[in-house]
């Protein structure tokens, strides 16, 4: 990278930090002006060591790294259009400029694959990154280029047309024919899998960049920058981004322990007992030398979580259900029961479960009575069978969380089950996965349950830890 | 903006650009990835603590020890754990030469003894005071941060910040010669975001195959070049299942380290069903393991 002007490099940093707040991280203008120390004496010759020095004086955690990366390509890109690389050496095209139909040779392809599948084999960076800016030039480009904004290019359409995971076992069978059997070719597949999928990440981060010349970092950074993970709302979640949630439990229960703990210490301290103080001064002549404390031993809360767990609200419910369990050790009791359209306790499967998180709600759906004769979510008759036959599992130290958007396909809410359960439990909450702009439309029976119990809108990970630190009554 | 201007003269000093740190790191024993020597460059220069988070057994307190070997500097280590107080990691005074010098000198008037028990003499001087009142080169590493509790990081950010320490009865002391400070954490607790600011941040995570490679054939120099590939590609394959205690680059060299002892070359099934046990430290994930690397 050449030395920009020193305007242009205070232009991008600040980009930089505001994409970045943009994504809810929390960075002051001394951080901003430490970043700016970092340029300075790091200079602008070795873009790693720049990545590497932004992130150290403006990330507080890992967690905040793949929004950093995904922006720090957006706003310090490797370069301007065509790859130099590219333009120095250009690949040679076939003289083919028909467009492919099905059925039809498509050697340029043919090319690329064979090149990357040489390039995934090998574990060779340099030239898997060169064919990411090849794949995103000959294949990525969409549009005419005619009317401005109408053109553009796309990760998806040029990873579509060299599907590179269609390459997984030609890598095999070659690499296992080159080199003797040994114990670690059994993680191979892993390996090589892996490999496809960072090579993927790049054609993504190509093609981003591409897009950004267009149309400027700033907004692309805004919409194309995945979330952190605390951040991923739990509705639109996909297959892989539950994954990433999961593993910040762990993370996020230990987080919420250590404040819960030190509320707990700070209410166990108590306040001076002035009686007792009194008394004991008789001892002393009337001088208050051992104050006395009136104790407080508040009892764990025990928990009862009442989650629907059909496919619309799986993803929180399930994260949610880890969580707690996670958190285990603040409470001194939590049961959960799991519904679609009946009530099932699954409390003991979740117990078991803990190898294996990544098919728990699979499990509670094969294992649990949980759905009746249909498969769509009924809260009326859910929360009704849960009055009726578990009712016991809630007294007066009891919390009760009910997850789910309270979608109840037009059937009665059953309002007066839930008040009998709130009659009983200390408090109820009710955390919908929903914005509560979406809580009165269509068959949301939110507003009807909102009035009886407290609702709370619950979209992501992040707002869930505030919400158990705060209801919580530890 | 001229280069290195800002912070020039706070730093500690200890390194010229980004790959000399990187050189003399390896001089040491420990190698650095980029983003290691940059952060270590960067902290020396700037003059800012050095925050490092990451899994057990990575590296984080080694690379402390190695700053101040390459440095010649004292390393002045404070261990932190719950109930840490400032007592045992700023100062205190000596109570029991201080009664001694009171039972000395019988005769004299309060007022003198006020003054004496308070000085230097009585004073023992902890951690912290330590590394602040150094005038050789020093490199102050606070071990475990997250065990100790948060009253002591409101205490650390006046040194942190402004190197200086308090002392009611001798006044403010301030660092003549800035510490290299190095505080590492494995997040069991999130520190405060008020000492996350004072800090550059610097997550250390298990490194890449080829530098793992690198740090095994340094650690355990007769260990068999393809074994020592194989060893590595299996441990970073372990690392991705989900188990409860991923193995961490300390693993990783102690089962090199096994497999010498056991004149293995290479690695098949029995050598690794016997020696998981190095790796992996609970019986459920030993079993994973196996299950998942199809051994017998």
């Amino acid at each position: 990278m050449t030395t920009p002007p020193a305007a242009d490099t205070a232009a991008r940093l600040t980009g930089l930090v505001r994409a970045l707040r943009g994504h809810g991280l929390r960075i002051g203008p001394a951080e901003t002006v430490d970043a700016a120390a970092v340029l300075d004496v790091l200079g602008f010759t070795d873009r790693e060591q720049m990545r590497a020095g932004l992130a150290a004086a403006l990330l507080r955690s890992d967690g905040q790294r793949t929004v950093f990366d995904a922006a720090f390509d957006l706003f310090f890109p490797l370069g301007v259009g065509t790859p130099e690389a590219l333009r120095a050496d250009p690949p040679s095209l076939p003289d083919e400029t028909e467009p492919p139909r099905f059925g039809r040779p498509d050697p340029l392809r043919d090319r690329l694959r064979e090149r990357l599948a040489d390039a995934l084999a090998a574990d060779d960076r340099a030239a898997q990154a060169r064919l990411a800016a090849e794949v995103v030039e000959a294949f990525g480009r969409y549009g005419t280029g005619s009317a401005p904004g109408s053109d553009g290019w796309s990760a998806h359409q040029a990873l579509g047309r060299l599907s590179p995971e269609t390459l997984l076992a030609r890598i095999l069978a070659a690499l296992r024919q080159e080199s003797p059997a040994d114990l670690s070719d059994r993680v191979l597949a892993d390996e090589i899998r892996r490999r496809i999928r960072d090579f993927r990440a790049q054609v993504s981060g190509e093609a981003r960049r591409r897009v950004a010349e267009l149309r400027g970092a700033e907004r692309i950074a805004e919409r194309a920058v995945a979330p952190t993970a605390d951040r991923i709302d739990f509705l639109s979640a996909g297959r892989e981004q539950l994954a990433e949630l999961r593993r910040t439990v762990h993370p996020l229960a230990r987080k919420l322990a250590t404040r819960l703990a030190a509320r707990r210490r700070r209410a166990a301290r108590g306040r001076i007992d002035l009686r007792r103080t009194l008394r004991r001064s008789l001892t002393t002549g009337g001088v208050p030398l051992r104050p006395a404390y009136r104790l407080r031993r508040p009892a764990r809360p025990e928990l009862v979580l009442l989650c629907d767990v059909s496919g619309s609200v799986a993803g929180f419910a399930d994260f949610t259900m880890l969580l707690v369990q996670a958190m285990a050790e603040q409470f001194s009791k939590v049961r959960v029961f799991a519904f679609v359209n009946r009530t099932a306790e699954v409390t003991d499967l979740l117990r078991r479960g803990q190898d294996d998180p990544a098919r728990l709600a699979a499990r509670i759906l094969a294992e649990a009575k949980v759905m009746g004769y249909h498969g769509n979510s009924d809260y009326g008759s859910a929360l009704g069978e849960f009055a009726e036959r578990h009712l016991d599992a809630v007294g007066p130290r009891t919390c009760v969380l009910v997850l789910g958007d309270a979608r109840n396909n037009h059937r009665d809410p059953n309002l007066d089950a839930l008040r009998r359960i709130a009659g009983r439990a200390r408090r109820v909450f009710w955390l919908n996965p929903e914005q509560p702009a979406l809580w009165s439309t269509g068959d949301s029976a939110a507003p009807a349950y909102a009035d009886v119990v407290e609702m709370h809108s619950c979209r992501n990970a992040r707002r869930l830890g505030e919400l158990i630190a705060r209801l919580l009554p530890v | 903006m001229a280069s290195g201007s800002s912070g020039n003269g706070d730093g500690t000093g200890f390194f010229t650009s980004v790959a000399d740190t990187a050189e003399r790191l390896a001089t040491t024993g420990y190698l650095a990835s980029t983003a290691v020597a940059t952060t270590v460059f960067l902290a020396d220069r700037l003059g800012k603590p050095l925050l490092v988070e990451g899994p057990a057994g990575v590296g984080k307190t080694e690379l402390a020890k190695a700053v101040a070997e390459l440095g010649r500097a004292r390393l002045v280590r404070l261990q932190c754990y719950e109930g840490i107080d400032e007592a045992r990691a700023l100062y205190e005074w000596n109570h029991a030469k201080q009664l001694l010098r009171i039972t000395a000198g019988r005769d004299e008037g309060w007022d003198q003894a006020r003054g004496d028990i308070f000085g230097e003499e009585f004073l023992l001087t902890r951690p912290l005071l330590t590394a602040i009142r150094g005038e050789e080169p020093t490199v102050l590493l606070i071990d475990e941060m997250d065990k100790a509790d948060v009253e002591v990081e409101a205490l650390l950010l006046e040194v942190l910040s402004d190197f200086q320490v308090t002392v009611p009865e001798l006044g403010t002391i301030t660092a003549s010669r800035r510490p290299f400070v190095v505080l590492t954490s494995n997040a069991t607790r999130e520190l405060s975001e008020a000492l996350r600011r004072r800090c550059l941040f610097l997550h250390l995570d298990y490194p890449d195959a080829e530098l793992e490679r690198r740090i095994v054939r340094l650690k355990v120099p007769g260990l068999d070049d393809t074994l020592a590939a194989s060893l590595v590609r299996v441990v970073g394959a372990l690392r991705t299942m989900e188990l409860r205690k991923a193995p961490s680059v300390a693993e990783t060299i102690d089962w090199a380290r096994t497999l010498l002892a056991l004149g293995a070359d290479s690695l098949d099934e029995t050598v690794v069903r016997d020696t998981l046990g190095v790796v992996l430290k609970h019986q459920d994930d030993v079993r994973k393991a196996a299950q998942k690397l199809t051994l017998a």
